[in-house]
């Protein structure tokens, strides 16, 4: 009696004192969050938004649907096995005539185009011969002999997949595929199959600079954290001046340094190693360099805050129980970098694989990135659908990027010991 | 330095005339001859900046002596790198590798060494029943406590029989049980094992402890090397005197010397009869040492004349559970303790006055501080 007293004294009060934390709690959560609400706003509106637009843009298709409602309805029951029947022709001449009235032929002209190459032609020159709407039972004639196109599956099919809302059109394109007249996903035509390349070539760019970057920016990491305090503020500085500088000038000087009259290549010749100026920019080097430097400090940092907390009596301690200087530093010193080597990577990486100007500027034709083309579809062409696909598709290899990443962080500390 | 020492152990480590500077202005290390013998316990023991850390890190190899040569088993290891001078080192803060768990941590050593696995394991596993910690050898460090940690540490560094053991500050990170406990831990594998250790520490009583011999640093010179009770009973000089255990201080002049005696005229009036240990004649200013415990209190008023009997006020008194202390002001020094029976402080009272007596061998003339 006397010992179940104080076991039923806590669990009468455990609910309400549960129920004040809470509410002591509370206060202090509404504070935090009204801390982070503007940057919240402010994100949802300039970042999460923009992002949600474009992956909508991916994949939604309007503009067939908006200049050619009837024939969309007409279509919606066709099996696409043979030509479709009168009533979609009729309907189609009567979208041509009102859409040519509101002018908008062009915007799906446009989009018509992209699917099945001169289509444009057909539906311009279409709506130019159509004078009236066709008597009714003549709709299949009159528009067959305008453009035999229309006498052809394949143009009746391309309107149909264009229907929408959505499509799969853009990020099949993206991933060099297109769907066959019979609706089966198939590797695209050889002259528009040019995606999977570019992705592999900014894959490749931006493992390499993530290498050179790692390889440059480890030694001087270690430096810095080592150092003195004096000397490793001045060498820090060193490492931050790019940062103070714009990316445009930064890029310029590599130009003025690289070209085939520039900096490098005069000094070489002067030096006579060489006879005639190397190629060193418009390439992938000059585009190699160029980013490497521009993205260094994104490597230094992380590695830098990682060796600054790996005391020195790690070394010490390894050399008393007997590890060569070299043993030491693959036993015990690096494997404790790995976590720095990891953010410094990765962050190098998914900035890499994003970089527009860089190659723009210093790149080859054979040297642009995703970005390049994402920027033309969007600014040039205005092929929103497409850019946005190229979009998503980056977007999506950087979030499985990232998510490796964490899983790889995660299992480390699960094991537990990053911390002294 | 040692005479009266009985047929000392050949020595395994011979520091000869090393100098160590830093900046090239001062010395941190002036002039150091030290022998440490083969499976003795020796501490160096001094304030912050005294030189016994350099000391030691010079005799692990990570720092190089200005001058002088260090001798390991007759072999002059100046220029022998720190990973093949075979001497095993506990670190101030462990330095346990994070990355790694307790059994690689141990296995490290023996793994550079390219040990057999089976030799390996079994050594490892022998390392971790030395220290009871068989359960947690999957576990990382810092998933241990710091007592768990500072074990593993020891094991680390006794794993592979190195011919001695450097220990910096171990302890100076635990809390002051569990220190004490780890204390006795560790004399104990130095008598179980018969290794050789040179321990750093700035406690003295960690140093009275666990020592067979302590080498009292002060301003990079080593003051005297001695047994605990040696130097406590018998400091050479006023540092001495007052770094090892409590000690109370009276300036003066020397008046006479007779022989290992002399009377000395206190600054703040009396005479004194003191052991002349470190007192160049008279006409000297020097400092006595008194300890606490070789001095009673004679209420006022009580007859008796000893040799050294002067009169004193209560400033305070203060109990410490197993023993007590009275405050006196004495002569010129207002802080004189006077251990006392627990208890008898209650018979004294602030402000009273008493005499002290002290016998003249318990009374140590030294150089004035």
């Amino acid at each position: 009696m006397t010992n179940a007293l104080p076991t039923g004294a806590t669990a009468s009060t455990e609910v309400p004192l549960k129920r004040r934390l809470r509410r002591a709690e509370r206060t202090r959560q509404v504070k935090a969050l009204a801390l982070v609400l503007p940057l919240l706003l402010f994100l949802l509106f300039t970042f999460a938004g923009p992002i949600a637009g474009m992956l909508w843009r991916s994949v939604e298709d309007w503009e067939v649907r908006q200049v050619l409602p009837q024939t969309i309805a007409a279509l919606a029951s066709w099996d696409g096995k043979d030509l479709p029947d009168e009533k979609a022709y009729a309907a189609l001449a009567s979208d041509i005539l009102a859409a040519r009235a509101a002018g908008t032929i062009a915007i799906a002209a446009k989009r018509l185009n992209y699917a099945l190459n001169g289509f444009r032609t057909i539906l311009t020159s279409t709506a130019r011969n159509l004078k009236a709407l066709p008597e009714p039972g003549t709709a299949k004639d009159t528009l067959g002999k305008i453009n035999p196109a229309w006498r052809e599956r394949a143009t009746w099919t391309t309107i149909k997949d264009a229907g929408g809302p959505i499509t799969g059109f853009y990020l099949l394109a993206a991933l060099d595929l297109t769907r066959n007249a019979d609706g089966a996903i198939v590797a695209a035509p050889p002259d528009q199959a040019i995606y999977r390349d570019i992705f592999l070539r900014t894959l490749l760019i931006s493992l390499g600079v993530t290498a050179l970057c790692l390889i440059f920016g480890f030694p001087v990491a270690y430096l810095l954290a080592t150092l003195p305090p004096g000397k490793s503020n001045l060498l820090m500085i060193f490492v931050l001046l790019p940062f103070w500088t714009s990316l445009l000038v930064r890029t310029c000087a590599w130009i003025v340094l690289l070209q085939s009259k520039g900096v490098v290549n005069d000094s070489l010749l002067w030096l006579g190693f060489i006879d005639t100026p190397l190629r060193l920019i418009y390439n992938r080097f000059g585009v190699c360099v160029a980013m490497t430097h521009v993205l260094l400090p994104f490597m230094i940092l992380p590695l830098y805050s990682s060796m600054k907390a790996i005391s020195p009596a790690y070394m010490r301690a390894a050399a008393s129980l007997g590890a060569p200087p070299l043993t030491a530093f693959l036993r015990i010193y690096l494997p404790q970098t790995l976590p720095g080597i990891g953010a410094g990577s990765l962050l190098v990486f998914i900035l890499a694989l994003g970089y527009y100007i860089t190659p723009a500027l210093v790149g080859g034709a054979a040297d642009q990135m995703i970005s390049y083309f994402i920027a033309l579809y969007t600014t040039e062409t205005a092929n929103w659908g497409l850019a946005s696909a190229l979009g998503a598709v980056l977007l999506l290899a950087t979030v499985l990027l990232a998510l490796v990443y964490g899983k790889l962080v995660q299992s480390q500390q699960v094991t537990g010991g990053m911390k002294n | 330095m040692e005479a009266g020492m009985v047929m000392p152990a050949p020595a395994l480590v011979r520091f000869s005339g090393i100098q160590k500077t830093y900046d090239g202005e001062h010395l941190v290390v002036k002039n150091l001859d030290l022998d440490i013998r083969k499976g003795e316990f020796i501490t160096l023991l001094g304030p912050s900046g005294s030189g016994k850390t350099t000391t030691l890190m010079m005799l692990a190899g990570f720092e190089m002596p200005t001058h002088g040569e260090i001798y390991l088993s007759d072999r002059p290891i100046k220029n022998v790198p720190p990973h093949r001078r075979d001497i095993g080192m506990v670190f101030q803060n462990y330095a346990l590798f994070p990355h790694l768990t307790i059994a690689e941590n141990i296995a490290f050593p023996l793994s550079v060494r390219k040990s057999s696995k089976a030799e390996t394991q079994e050594r490892v596993s022998a390392a971790l029943r030395m220290i009871k910690m068989e359960s947690l050898a999957h576990r990382r460090p810092g998933q241990l406590s710091g007592g768990q940690q500072q074990r593993v540490a020891l094991a680390r560094a006794l794993v592979f029989n190195p011919q001695l053991v450097l220990m910096d500050e171990p302890l100076g990170a635990l809390d002051k049980r569990l220190r004490e406990q780890m204390q006795l831990e560790i004399k104990q594998l130095h008598e179980t094992m018969g290794i050789t250790i040179v321990y750093v520490t700035h406690d003295q009583s960690e140093a009275l402890t666990m020592s067979d011999r302590i080498a009292v640093f002060n301003d990079g010179i080593v003051q005297q090397i001695d047994r605990p009770d040696a130097l406590y009973e018998h400091p050479v000089n006023s540092f001495v005197a007052h770094f090892i255990g409590e000690n109370n201080v009276l300036a003066g002049t020397v008046e006479t010397v007779e022989r290992d005696y002399c009377r000395v005229a206190l600054a703040g009036g009396g005479t004194v009869a003191a052991r002349a240990v470190n007192v160049s004649g008279a006409g000297a200013s020097t400092s006595l040492s008194v300890r606490p415990e070789r001095v009673a209190i004679v209420p006022n008023g009580s007859s008796g004349e000893g040799p050294n009997r002067l009169p004193a006020r209560v400033q305070n008194t203060i109990y410490l559970g197993d023993h007590a202390l009275a405050v006196l002001d004495v002569a010129d020094n207002a802080e004189f303790m006077v251990k006392l029976q627990p208890g008898a402080h209650h018979s004294l009272r602030p402000g009273e006055g008493v005499f002290i007596t002290f016998r003249p061998e318990d009374c140590l003339a030294l150089d004035p501080v």
